[in-house]
């Protein structure tokens, strides 16, 4: 993982309607998206939107149904256009990208997940994971090879004269992924890609997914409208309402501070003690010594829950917290009891991101 | 005034209110064309007092008024001078153009025609397997062509089968690329689809008589056309339906990964519009069928002269086994393009 930025989009704006430049000009005035649609028949579709995702990390774009994530994700790779504002990947402008350029980036760096699969009904599995290959002109034998052994990794070896409708919605799924995979591109998107799934078998998709992750360090973008999910996949979280970014950060730190009555609602529902980490609520020791009486050792990445069940309830225990062998900070019991109540915006302070 | 003294024009009024009588007088120094009606109704006693006999303005009825109005039997007239006019220029075009077709389906029904009955069998049952994989249906259209064979009727049906290959063929040839088209330009779609109404609405006969005047009864081009006019209608608008039906999820997908236009038509749209297109192939087959034995009429050769005998000279007995055997054919190739969609719709069933 490296602090290089993949993409970068830079006051990003989107509005459907058939005069957009006019409705701009009155989204910049400060206009709102049902103002909008009620005063000249336009939606805004996104609104001013910054996010920088960093080379190796797994970006979640989060969001109610309409609040604009498969218009941001689809502007990534061009198949929306903006209405203003920049899409940089890799340091470069993708909107001044002539037809060719564009091609070879949907080609060669970026590859997409649908949710409802999309897979080529005519074609075998192995054919459609071959798809983002044989685009390029990548003859049938070599494909082939390289579309069998992404198969295999999603664990679907054997499938490969299958055709899609003979395999569930799961194994479809896979097929997806082995498809974007096959095409060795840097950059995933990845839109609800597991909404169609049913729970177990999500959960399996997701695990599959970080497992991938830990051994190719794509650059991941991931939509979905499920905070378990977005908790479980993102190292960046973004969350978006009504075509606006109201938070994005580090997803622990967004659930312990949220900064809008929306977030707050979104996150007043999950289990915290599954979901939060010890390194989120610790205090650090900040070079301080180790202070004694301490009734253990915990990992930094362990979830509140172990901890929980670690000191049997007690609230009185203290924990000295080691990340890959040193300790670097303490964990009082009665600190973690307190995190499992949610906090209120207002109190937290409206602090940005 | 002397024009008012022997008829009595409904109209005349109108001509009167506008100032025109001077203008309708000048054309009427020579003795004005009279219809039949006219005459009539000069040598009865014709009285034009209740509102409930009064005749709606036409064309004729004006002229009585004032002879500076056409009758409507000119206005036939000049439609059929125009297109006579107009004749000579379209053959000019259209002879060449539609030439082959006269040598396809000539070439196609002498192949037909010289190929012994022994070769002809088999290769047929060929194509029927390749078509439909079901050795039942290849054993029931060899009943059905032997039953015909054994009465006598396989010339006829021969020649049937190869006027409507020939013309299917060319429907589908043409049909597709323009369904292609339709399906993507929306302006396109909106001028093609009324000229696909009327074609499909037009009785068969009218396509007929234009046909007549500008070829000579005894090319065969002349039904050729006739019968890919009439035919080509379904393959076009199921192509362009299907093509507009394709999933948008997997078109977008398609878009994502860099696929050219080309690449997207040929990898994804024409294979997932198959059934739709290939349901087209077999409406226009169906279609072929009903129009070649109309075209019996202008010299089509095959099952459809036999109809026409039976007609003609009320001979029951050859009208009705000819009308069976039309029927046998109908089923043989309704019963083979549809299990032919039928494979083709289970390879891609989501
Ligand atoms: N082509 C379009 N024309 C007009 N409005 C559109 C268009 N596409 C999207 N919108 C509008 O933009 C907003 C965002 O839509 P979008 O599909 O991005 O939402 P989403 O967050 O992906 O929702 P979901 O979870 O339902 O997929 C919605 O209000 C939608 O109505
Ligand atoms: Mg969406």
């Amino acid at each position: 993982m490296s602090d290089k930025i993949k993409i970068s989009i830079r006051n990003l704006y989107k509005i459907f309607g058939a005069n957009p430049e006019d409705a701009l000009n009155r989204v910049y005035g400060g206009t709102t998206k049902s103002e909008l649609l009620e005063q000249n028949g336009h939606v805004l579709g996104l609104r001013d939107i910054n996010v920088d995702m960093r080379e190796g990390e797994i970006t979640v774009i989060m969001g109610l149904s309409g609040s604009g994530k498969s218009t941001l994700i689809r502007h990534l790779n061009r198949l929306i256009e903006p209405t203003a504002g920049e899409i940089d990947i890799d340091g470069e402008d993708v909107l001044a990208y002539g037809e060719e350029k564009l091609r070879q980036l949907r080609r060669e760096t970026m590859s997409m997940v649908f949710q409802k699969f999309a897979l080529l009904p005519h074609r075998t599995v192995v054919y459609n994971a071959g798809t983002t290959l044989q685009v390029r002109g990548v003859p049938k034998q070599e494909f082939v090879v390289e579309a069998q052994k992404w198969l295999q990794r999603v664990g679907l070896q054997g499938f490969g004269e299958h055709y899609p409708h003979q395999l569930s919605g799961g194994m479809q799924q896979r097929v997806g992924i082995a498809r974007a995979l096959t095409s060795n591109s840097p950059i995933m998107l990845m839109d609800e890609a597991f909404s169609a799934l049913d729970p177990l078998i999500r959960t399996d998709m997701q695990d599959l997914l970080l497992e991938l992750q830990t051994e190719l360090h794509k650059t991941i973008v991931f939509i979905t409208h499920d905070l378990d999910e977005a908790l479980k996949l993102a190292d960046h979280l973004v969350i978006l309402k009504d075509g606006y970014i109201v938070q994005q950060g580090e997803p622990q730190h967004i659930l312990l501070n949220p900064n809008d009555p929306y977030i707050e609602d979104f996150v007043s529902d999950i289990n915290r003690a599954r979901v939060l980490k010890v390194r989120s609520i610790m205090t650090p020791l900040d070079g301080n010594p180790v202070p004694p009486g301490a009734h253990g050792e915990v990992d930094y990445d362990n979830t509140l829950e172990s901890m929980i069940a670690l000191s049997g309830g007690d609230t009185s225990h203290s924990y000295i917290v080691m990340k890959d062998g040193a300790a670097v900070g303490t964990l009082d019991m009665t600190e973690l009891v307190r995190a499992l109540v949610p906090r209120v915006a207002s109190e937290a302070g409206a602090r940005k991101y | 005034m002397s024009w008012g003294y022997f008829v009595v024009a409904t109209y005349d009024f109108v001509f009167d209110g506008l100032g025109l009588r001077d203008w309708c007088d000048a054309g009427n120094t020579g003795s004005a064309t009279m219809s039949m009606a006219d005459l009539l109704a000069q040598s009865g006693a014709r009285e034009v007092s209740s509102i409930w006999n009064l005749p709606f303005p036409s064309l004729d009825e004006l002229n009585k008024a004032c002879a500076q109005i056409v009758q409507t039997r000119d206005v036939t007239k000049g439609v059929e001078n125009g297109f006579l006019a107009m004749k000579d220029a379209l053959r000019f075009v259209l002879d060449p153009l539609t030439q082959p077709l006269s040598w396809i389906l000539e070439s196609t029904l002498s192949l037909f025609e010289v190929t012994p009955w022994w070769i002809m069998l088999p290769l047929l049952m060929v194509v029927v397997y390749f078509a439909s994989k079901s050795m039942r249906l290849v054993a029931f259209v060899i009943a059905c062509l032997a039953f015909l064979a054994f009465i006598d009727h396989y010339d006829y049906a021969m020649q049937t089968l190869a006027i409507i290959f020939v013309c299917a063929f060319l429907c589908v040839l043409l049909g597709v690329p323009i369904g292609i088209a339709m399906s993507r330009s929306d302006r396109l779609q909106r001028m093609t689809i009324p000229v696909l109404d009327m074609l499909q609405t037009l009785p068969p006969f009218v396509y007929l008589i234009p046909l007549i005047f500008l070829f000579s009864v005894t090319e065969p081009k002349l039904y050729g056309i006739a019968i890919i006019l009439y035919a080509i209608v379904p393959v076009i608008r199921l192509t362009d339906l299907g093509i507009r039906l394709v999933d948008k999820d997997v078109i977008e997908a398609a878009d994502s990964f860099g696929m050219t236009s080309r690449q997207k038509l040929f990898g994804v749209q024409i294979p997932l519009a198959l059934p739709n297109i290939m349901a087209g192939v077999n409406q226009t087959i169906m279609m072929s069928l009903a129009m070649v034995v109309i075209a019996s009429l202008v010299s089509a050769p095959g099952l459809g002269v036999l109809v026409l005998r039976g007609i003609r000279n009320l001979e029951l007995g050859v009208g009705l086994i000819s009308g069976l055997g039309i029927v046998l054919l109908a089923i043989i190739l309704d019963r083979v393009t549809k299990a032919a969609l039928d494979r083709v719709n289970a390879a891609q069933k989501h």
